[in-house]
């Protein structure tokens, strides 16, 4: 009854055993509106339904060891181009407590698997044998293989990813950024050989994409996947209760805007793409951690194990703490809104002592939460960025200490 | 046997004889009347139409030969029956058969409960054919608008019925004509149909306008093609349920503006021209002087229904004709209708009494059903009557006490019926019926729960299947892959399973199993489902009163005691024959279950505005702090200059002096 509050109830193991037991009857699972999933988890769970709790716990060990690599790898960079900087005596000398040592990076990788396997969000996620769980494996295995430089590795998790559910089309952005940055490939658009990588991406990614779709056809003998599995993400015609903003929004919403309303909210996934990526440039990994929180806030169905996926990421930011503005406020929501979910839940589901708006009244504070929470990284991130272009004890002109705003 | 026939000729010729002085002398009573008028239209010759008229002054020679058929014993009916089926003894093609008949009949059953079901079937019989190039413009006994629904929208057959209340079987036996709680129609179309759903949603307003009933409320959400449950009951070569529609209405309201128009379906049944232009008759004759909404729905089950299908006219089935049978079950309760005395007259039971039969009608009998009473030691009845009949309905051979209202002899001296049936003792045992159905919802909270069917079979050596047939809508999601079918602790699975899944705000679910039930046992299904949360305008009015689930339906061939009648074109009483009886050892049982009431989770309704309002500053406040960090860039801040310095630039600006 919780994990169900708290995890999508259309993507979980037991809608996929509904599909299986449909596809039994002779039924295709797609005239049905009750299985979402796309056709290579059926296929998947064909052979493995038997195991599923393994499959869902090695999905989620497979996630915690790609990120761990993925992270390791990226800090080596980063300290490489730190040494660079430093060797150029690029950074301000004020900075020097700023750099960070080998010392602090070393167990940045170990947390952050342990933030992924430890957190309470996937636990729940695997026990509720989501297949978000298995989502979250192949968005790791892209990171993964973006950072390593794997070009076709990365097209094919990505278009494995998109597939799933339509959302990560957006970590394109960053993959194309920092294989980009990784070969030396100037972002600029008079360049040919800068469209050239792009077009050999695309290649990959469409092909790949294209392959994966056809070869779902196949395994059906029919095209009702499309509009079952990504008109379903679009369109949002379960209105069932879960963490995000659309269920009560929809529910509630005046038929003849609710097409209007609905373009308003599927866009904002999309929205931050180019801006983030332009302001981002020179930090990919960072703008896939953004793009994932901008997925988890604000993708149609979200559940916990979304939001676990980019917490994972918290740690290889531990050296922006100095710079975030409300980090304790913003966790104690968090901290308390979880605790909340089930509890509201529960009064209205089954003690028929809440009503709705209560277990509303969460989701909102916990998305404002999450939005603060990533914005404030975010302001972290440049404001760190600054600093280590202009000096960190800014001096007005006057001598005074300066304050630093956003104008 | 020679005598009989040598009769009925004899009736023939003064019919003959009749209608020959009616063509001559009576011009202005053919011509009058609405047929006479209609006549001009109708394809047929003058002769044929002038015949058919003569038919209705005759109406009482008619009613003596019918009467004559009648006083011969069953057993001897039922053999002339078997022999006039043969081809020579058939009536001679010289002599003009009558185009349609009508034929009104009564069941009373008292039951042991102490309450009492009374059964009204009607059944007009037209040898016609409705699907032909040529409109039939000609009616008379069949109602024109439901003659003209079967031929615009290529009716096939068309069952609708409307029961207000359950029928509890436990306690009250089989009923001769089962029917769901509130509305339920089925329609088979003929197979020239090219667009049947929209002909379905069509005929669904029409019948909506003809019934005063909500069948417009019937859509694709709650429409169903069945596969195996529904077959057609009349002739019918077509068995491809594409062209079938099933639906039920389980929160529908039965009350007198659905009898009213139903009642105005019956030839007798209100005022009509052609009984005004009879001055023996009063307004309403019959059967139907009984029907008075008043008592009819001071009852503890109240069921209507329309019955359209074709069948055969004759054992070789070479003319087929269109049957419309009416009926209408009602069962007193012993308590509220009856206070509490266990006594019943036709007074008591409909304040009316029966004074004459329907003029129209070529058989008009009352029935009761007094099978358990056979020294009389249960119940009395008053007045006794001789005539006592057979029949083999529902597995059992049943005896019944018989009045015949065409004859005067049975109102009496008084010159009126009012039956009455005084019971005697309290005890008895009902024959327990052999099929029987349950349905709940178990779990708790507004999330998940499960639909629990229980089937029992009574029988204590037979088994038998059973087609369950499960309609759910949509905002109850079933997982298919939970489903258990469960008889005496053991897995029983079912051989057959077709399952449809919903489509979300387009189709329901459907579930129909063949399911073997053991005997003596009880069969249990469940199967799980998710309650969805709907928008908001898709709520009832009352959100909190719970969304109805329709009646589970229980098709089965159950097992006979005695040998079934196979011959469907045998005259039988009405109620004895209602659905095809293909073999001997089993006849065919509907159960309907319970419909259910499930609560889903509700939104708060007064909240649209609120829930636009604050989720869009959600969002806009995410949007807002992202493009605020996008856009802006980090400066130094500049102190700002306080209000009385800004406001001493400004007027040394307008000094022209530099600004401090």
């Amino acid at each position: 009854m919780l994990k169900l509050s708290l995890v999508t109830c259309c993507f979980v193991l037991s809608v996929v055993i509904e599909g299986l037991a449909l596809l039994d009857l002779g039924v295709s699972p797609y005239s049905g509106d009750v299985f979402h999933e796309t056709p290579l988890i059926i296929y998947l769970f064909h052979f493995v339904v038997d195991y599923a709790e393994i499959t869902f716990m090695l999905a989620d060990v497979i996630t915690a060891v790609a990120l761990y690599l993925a992270v390791k790898d990226y800090n080596k960079q980063v300290f490489r181009k730190q040494k660079f900087a430093l060797e150029a005596d690029r950074y301000p000398l004020d900075c020097l407590e700023l750099i960070r040592s080998p010392k602090e990076m070393y167990y940045i990788p170990l947390k952050v698997a342990m933030f992924y396997l430890l957190n309470p969000f996937t636990i729940l996620s695997c026990v509720a044998k989501s297949t978000c769980g298995l989502n979250n494996a192949v968005i790791a295995l892209f990171i993964l293989s973006t950072i390593k430089g794997n070009v076709l590795l990365s097209a094919i998790f990505l278009s494995l990813a998109t597939y799933q559910s339509i959302y990560p089309l957006t970590l394109c952005a960053p993959a194309l950024l920092y294989l980009m940055q990784r070969q030396y490939i100037p972002v600029n658009f008079r360049r040919a050989s800068f469209w050239w990588f792009i077009v050999q991406y695309a290649f990959m990614y469409l092909g790949s994409l294209f392959v994966i779709i056809c070869l779902s056809f196949f395994l059906l003998g029919s095209w009702d996947y499309l509009p079952s599995v990504y008109g379903f993400i679009l369109s949002v015609p379960d209105l069932t209760p879960n963490i995000g903003l659309f269920w009560y929004f929809f529910a509630e919403m005046f038929e003849h805007f609710r097409l209007f309303f609905l373009c308003v909210f599927q866009i904002n996934v999309f929205f931050y793409t180019i801006p983030l990526s332009i302001k981002l440039k020179e930090h990919p990994v960072f703008l896939i951690f953004m793009q994932l929180a901008v997925i988890s806030i604000f993708k149609s169905y979200p559940t916990v194990g979304d939001i676990a996926l980019y917490l994972a990421f918290l740690p290889v930011w531990s050296h922006l703490h100095r710079f975030l503005r409300n980090i304790f406020l913003v966790s104690c929501v968090l901290l308390a809104c979880s605790a909340l979910f089930p509890v509201l839940w529960h009064l209205w589901i089954y003690a028929g002592s809440a009503n709705s708006n209560f277990y509303y009244a969460i989701t909102l504070l916990f998305n404002v939460a999450q939005i603060l929470l990533v914005s404030d990284y975010f302001y972290a991130f440049l404001r760190r960025e600054h600093h280590l272009t202009y000096g960190l004890y800014l001096k007005r002109k006057d001598g005074s200490e300066a304050t630093l705003v956003l104008k | 046997m020679a005598a009989y026939r040598y009769g009925y000729s004899a009736v023939l010729f003064i019919l003959c004889g009749l209608s020959v002085f009616l063509v001559t002398n009576g011009q202005e009573t053919i011509l009058t009347g609405d047929d006479g008028a209609a006549a001009v239209d109708s394809p047929q010759t003058v002769t044929e139409t002038a015949e058919q008229t003569a038919e209705q002054p005759a109406v009482e020679e008619r009613q003596w030969e019918v009467t004559e058929v009648e006083e011969a014993s069953p057993d001897e009916a039922a053999a002339d029956k078997q022999d006039a089926s043969a081809p020579e003894t058939l009536v001679p093609p010289s002599v003009p058969r009558p185009k349609d008949d009508f034929q009104e009949e009564l069941v009373i059953r008292p039951l042991h409960s102490g309450d009492i079901y009374a059964s009204f079937q009607f059944r007009t019989l037209w040898e016609t054919d409705f699907m032909r190039g040529n409109k039939v413009s000609h009616y008379r006994l069949f109602p024109k608008s439901l003659g003209q629904v079967i031929s615009k929208f290529s009716v096939r057959e068309l069952h609708i019925s409307f029961t207000q209340g359950y029928w509890r079987t436990m306690q009250w036996g089989q009923p001769f004509l089962p029917a769901p709680p509130g509305a339920e129609l089925w329609v088979w179309f003929q197979d020239s149909v090219t667009d049947v759903d929209g002909t379905w949603k069509e005929l669904t307003n029409v019948l909506s306008g003809i019934f005063c009933a909500s069948l417009n409320f019937i859509d694709s959400t709650n429409t169903v093609q069945p596969s195996a449950s529904f077959k057609p009951l009349g002739i019918s070569n077509v068995t491809d349920h594409r062209f079938l529609r099933y639906a039920t209405l389980p929160r529908e309201i039965v009350c007198t503006e659905n009898l009213t128009p139903w009642k105005k379906l019956l030839p007798c049944g209100t005022k009509s021209l052609q009984l005004t232009e009879l001055p023996l008759f009063s307004l309403q004759a019959g059967l139907a002087v009984l029907l008075k909404s008043e008592k009819l729905f001071h009852s503890s089950f109240h069921s209507q229904a329309v019955h359209i299908r074709p069948v055969c006219e004759d054992w070789q089935c070479k003319t087929t004709s269109w049957e419309l049978r009416q009926t209408l079950s009602v069962v007193f309760d012993l308590h509220t209708s009856g206070q509490g005395k266990r006594e019943w007259s036709l007074f008591k039971m409909f304040s009316r009494t029966l004074t004459d039969a329907c003029p129209l009608a070529s058989s008009s009998k009352v029935y009761i059903d007094i099978t358990d009473n056979p020294e009389g030691e249960q119940f009395e009845l008053i007045p006794a009557t001789p005539l006592l009949s057979q029949a083999v309905v529902l597995g059992d051979r049943r005896t019944f006490s018989v009045y015949d209202l065409t004859q005067q002899i049975t109102f009496g001296a008084v010159r009126s019926l009012n039956l009455l049936i005084r019971w005697k003792s309290t005890e008895g045992d009902m024959l327990r019926p052999l099929l029987h159905g349950e349905r709940y919802v178990a779990g708790y909270g507004l999330q998940t729960g499960e639909i629990h069917t229980l089937m029992y079979n009574n029988h204590p050596y037979r088994s038998f299947p059973v087609l369950l047939l499960d309609s759910v809508p949509w905002y109850l999601r079933l997982y298919i892959h939970t489903l258990t079918v469960t008889s005496k602790a053991k897995d029983n699975k079912p051989s057959y399973i077709h399952y449809q899944p919903s489509k979300d705000r387009v189709r329901p679910h459907l579930l129909e199993m063949l399911v073997q039930l053991p005997p003596n046992s009880v069969t249990e299904v469940t199967v799980q489902f998710e309650r969805a949360l709907l928008k908001w305008t898709e709520y009832t009015p009352d959100p909190n009163h719970g969304f109805y689930v329709g009646s589970s339906v229980l098709s089965s061939l159950v097992p006979s005691i005695v040998a079934m009648d196979t011959n469907s074109t045998q005259e039988r009483p009405l109620f004895s024959s209602f659905f095809p009886c293909k073999e001997e050892s089993s006849y065919f049982v509907r159960v309907y279950t319970e419909p259910l009431l499930v609560n889903l989770p509700t939104p708060d309704f007064s909240m649209p505005y609120n829930v636009i309002c604050l989720t869009c500053t959600v969002v806009a406040v995410g949007y807002g702090s992202l493009y605020n960090l996008l856009t802006r860039s980090f400066q130094i801040e500049e102190p700002s200059l306080g209000l009385a310095k800004r406001i001493a630039n400004i007027i040394r600006k307008m000094r022209g002096v530099p600004p401090l």
